[in-house]
């Protein structure tokens, strides 16, 4: 049951499955060049801890990183691997 | 006096445009950069004996080749080589806002960093050892808080220092790790070899980083041949041992780089809490309450725009009926000299014709600074996204639409708001089929001739529908066609709410209507008196006039004119509209305002522009026309060509002749072949 809950927490998941409230912490992106750079430029990149403000339902994706606040599409979430 | 040439760059939020109004207060002026229409911004300050220019450049999170403002600043600061660039970081939020500052840094650029709102850094309780820092980066670091006007001269003094010192290279470089600088040096020896005509002041590495980056427009410039070859090795090489494109790991190792000097030199002391923005946010933008508070506030904002914009309007219009009525005082009454004619009715009235438009200019723009300077326009364009998106439009769309059922002219002009070219062309397109106010006139003239007390309201509802969903289908139709392209993914940041200062509001109010005259206001000045012209010659003869009372003898001297005879000319064409070629002389005239057609359509029938005018017109109307061609005449002044200042304002916002001339034809011809249809269905049933 421990190693159970252990195991979720380490998962390997989309940003768009957390929950309000959530630390992650980047894994890897999972796309285009021009998004990821985009990404890049706004502090997502591997590594980087992210706290989730709310997760869009209802209402918007909106995460903080590296002390700022932004807001992601659900797509753009989607494809954000986080653990 | 020694010149110096300034470049402003920085994250957008970070305060650049209150450090620039600092600096250079109000000696700047906003223009476009050539063939885009990106703002540019410039202006002076004198300082220690010096001149120095400063450009602010368009807030960037990046100096990457993906988009449109980031290719401005970077090739600003490649090709223009300022003598300094102070890069505008916010202080409370460090580790995102230097990644920019790594890019100036490998840009080999004179640097120096204006800590900005270090007032709320103090607040958060983060403390930094700047001299530590400024050794690192190799560049002066100025704490500053742009809105309150602290840190001007220290600012002025690194900036000075730092143009006045000799450029020596840089110690401290920052290392992307053993394998990738490997492959750098690799590169940089290829290119340095092939001896490329286009090494920017930046130098080799700073080209090798991007050519391993696969930059876009320096693998254009530089990336040919052999160096291609020696690219494509070094990036397969990475991917392998990565598992990712080098410029994902390079990114990883500059904010690494960012991470290990803030570490050494800050030292925070509270964690990030949730403050006062955060519960604003939870209202704002809540599921439930967030369209209803953006609705209200979008009626603030129309309010502010048009009923109070009502005042100066008055006073504006009784200063020009003074003026009118001055000149005319040089010429004994009843004269009908045609200079008298071009100078009251021509330039006086033309110029009128601007500056009525003025205080709602003014009045929109303070109400979108006050919005976009405090934050909450960020919070809006988010709200309304979910809707917009699915025409094809951005959240932020909505305001400049709202604006439109006002006057399109200030509607354009907003759509600066919109970043996204293809949104922006788009929404400027269709703002003309928001029922605008002066056509208003038009209906208050139209309707009640034609249809009984209960039908009215019904009916103008109607025709303002029809305009809704026209512009919603054109919008779509353009998103898939002209201006196709995925809108960019949904990335935005919130700024944390501020208060907006109302020296930077006021600024920001003054240019944009300083912009609307220098440009919009000599193109609807230069249309007007052409207008004029064509509406009073020729001039008929003495003799025809003999007889006649003042109404009659307009009607005879309209008819005689270009204008009178272009519309009968036109009759044949727009007969299949029902429309004669009464309703087409004053369609034409309404190109100047749509107002207009009501004031010519009194003077084709002879009838008095005095009190109980407007009934005696209408009787006259509902002899010669049905109420079908009475929709029809609303109907085709509500889609089809627009105005004068609408015409003038898309050439300002497109910054091109070749999409007002779209506009116009396209909204013509789609007004005609719609009237078309419902004149000639319609008339089945009558």
């Amino acid at each position: 049951m421990i190693e159970e809950t252990f195991m979720q927490d380490q998962q390997v998941r989309p940003l768009s499955t957390t929950q309000a409230g959530d630390c992650v912490r980047v894994v890897g992106i999972d796309a285009g060049r021009g998004l990821n750079s985009r990404l890049a430029a706004m502090g997502l990149v591997a590594s980087t801890e992210l706290r989730v403000v709310s997760n869009g339902h209802p209402g918007p994706f909106v995460l903080i990183v590296k002390d700022a606040k932004v807001v992601l599409g659900r797509g753009v979430a989607q494809k954000i691997m986080v653990r | 006096m020694k010149r110096i040439r300034v470049a402003l760059a920085g994250n957008p939020n970070s305060g650049k445009s209150s450090i620039f109004n600092m600096l250079t207060g109000a000696h700047q002026h906003v223009g476009n950069y050539p063939g885009v229409t990106v703002e540019k911004k410039e202006g002076l300050c004198t300082y220690d004996g010096c001149q120095i220019e400063i450009i602010d450049l368009p807030g960037t999170y990046s100096l990457t080749a993906y988009s449109t403002e980031e290719l401005i600043a970077r090739d600003y600061v490649l090709d223009e080589t300022p003598d300094v660039v102070v890069d505008v970081v916010d202080a409370s939020n460090l580790e995102r806002n230097l990644y920019l500052a790594t890019q100036l840094i490998e840009m080999n650029v004179p640097l120096v960093l204006a800590f900005n709102m270090s007032d709320l850094a103090k607040r958060r309780g983060i403390e930094f050892d700047l001299e530590q820092l400024g050794r690192l980066l190799e560049a002066r670091i100025v704490p500053t808080v742009g809105n309150k006007a602290q840190g001007r001269e220290p600012l002025l003094e690194a900036i000075v220092a730092t143009a006045r010192q000799a450029e020596t290279p840089r110690v401290h470089r920052l290392s992307y790790g053993g394998e990738i600088e490997e492959e750098l040096a690799k590169i940089e020896a290829v290119v340095a070899a092939q001896n490329v005509d286009w090494i920017p002041r930046s130098g080799l590495r700073w080209v090798a980083i991007k050519l391993l980056e696969q930059d876009d427009a320096v693998t254009a410039k530089a990336g040919q041949g052999d160096i291609r070859e020696a690219v494509t090795r070094s990036v397969e090489h990475l991917r392998g041992i990565f598992g990712d494109e080098p410029e994902i790991v390079m990114a990883d190792r500059r904010y690494g780089f960012i991470s290990g000097a803030c570490q050494e030199t800050i030292a925070s002391s509270v964690e990030r809490r949730h403050d006062v923005s955060d519960t604003i946010d939870a209202l704002v933008t809540n599921r439930v309450l967030g369209l209803p508070i953006f609705l209200f506030l979008m009626y603030a904002v129309f309010w502010l725009t048009f009923t109070l914009g009502e005042y100066p309007m008055m006073a504006l219009e009784w200063l020009f009926e003074w003026a009118g009525a001055t000149v005319a005082g040089f010429w004994p009454p009843g004269s009908d000299s045609w200079v008298k004619s071009l100078l009251i009715d021509g330039i006086l009235g033309g110029v009128g014709g601007v500056v009525v438009f003025l205080p709602n200019i003014l009045l929109l723009f303070l109400a979108i600074a006050i919005l976009e300077d405090s934050g909450y326009m960020a919070r809006a364009a988010f709200v309304m996204d979910r809707i917009m998106h699915k025409i094809g439009l951005h959240g932020k769309s909505f305001i400049p639409m709202l604006i439109g059922f006002g006057c399109s002219v200030p509607a354009i002009m907003a759509t600066r708001i919109l970043e996204n070219r293809r949104s922006r062309f788009t929404t400027i397109m269709v703002i003309p089929l928001m029922s605008c106010g002066a056509r208003l006139t038009i209906y208050a003239l139209i309707i009640p001739a034609f249809f009984p007390h209960q039908w009215r309201g019904p009916v103008m509802w109607l025709i303002y529908l029809i305009g809704i969903v026209l512009a919603v289908i054109c919008a779509k139709v353009l998103r898939l066609t002209i201006f196709r392209g995925e809108t960019m993914p949904f990335v935005m940041e919130l700024p944390p709410y501020r208060m907006p200062t109302l020296k930077s509001v006021l600024i920001h109010m003054w240019q944009r209507g300083w912009m609307f005259l220098k440009k919009a206001g000599t193109v609807i000045l230069g249309i007007s008196v052409v207008l004029w012209a064509l509406a009073s010659f020729p001039k008929p003869s003495d003799e025809a006039l003999v007889g006649l009372n003042e109404e009659q003898a307009h009607q005879v001297m309209l008819e005689h004119s270009i204008i009178g005879r272009v519309g009968r000319v036109i009759e044949p064409v727009i007969r299949p509209l029902g429309f004669d070629w009464k309703v087409g002389t004053a369609l034409i005239g309404a190109t100047a305002a749509k107002e207009v057609f009501v004031s010519q359509l009194g003077i084709v029938y002879a009838v008095g522009s005095e009190q109980g005018g407007a009934e005696v017109l209408r009787r006259k109307l509902q002899a010669d026309y049905t109420p079908l061609v009475g929709f029809c005449i609303m109907l085709f002044c509500l889609i089809s060509a627009p105005c004068v200042g609408t015409v003038a304002m898309t050439r300002q916002e497109t910054n091109s002749w070749r999409w007002a001339t779209f506009q116009f034809l396209a909204l013509t011809g789609l007004a005609y072949g719609i009237t078309f249809l419902v004149y000639q269905i319609g008339s089945l049933w009558a």
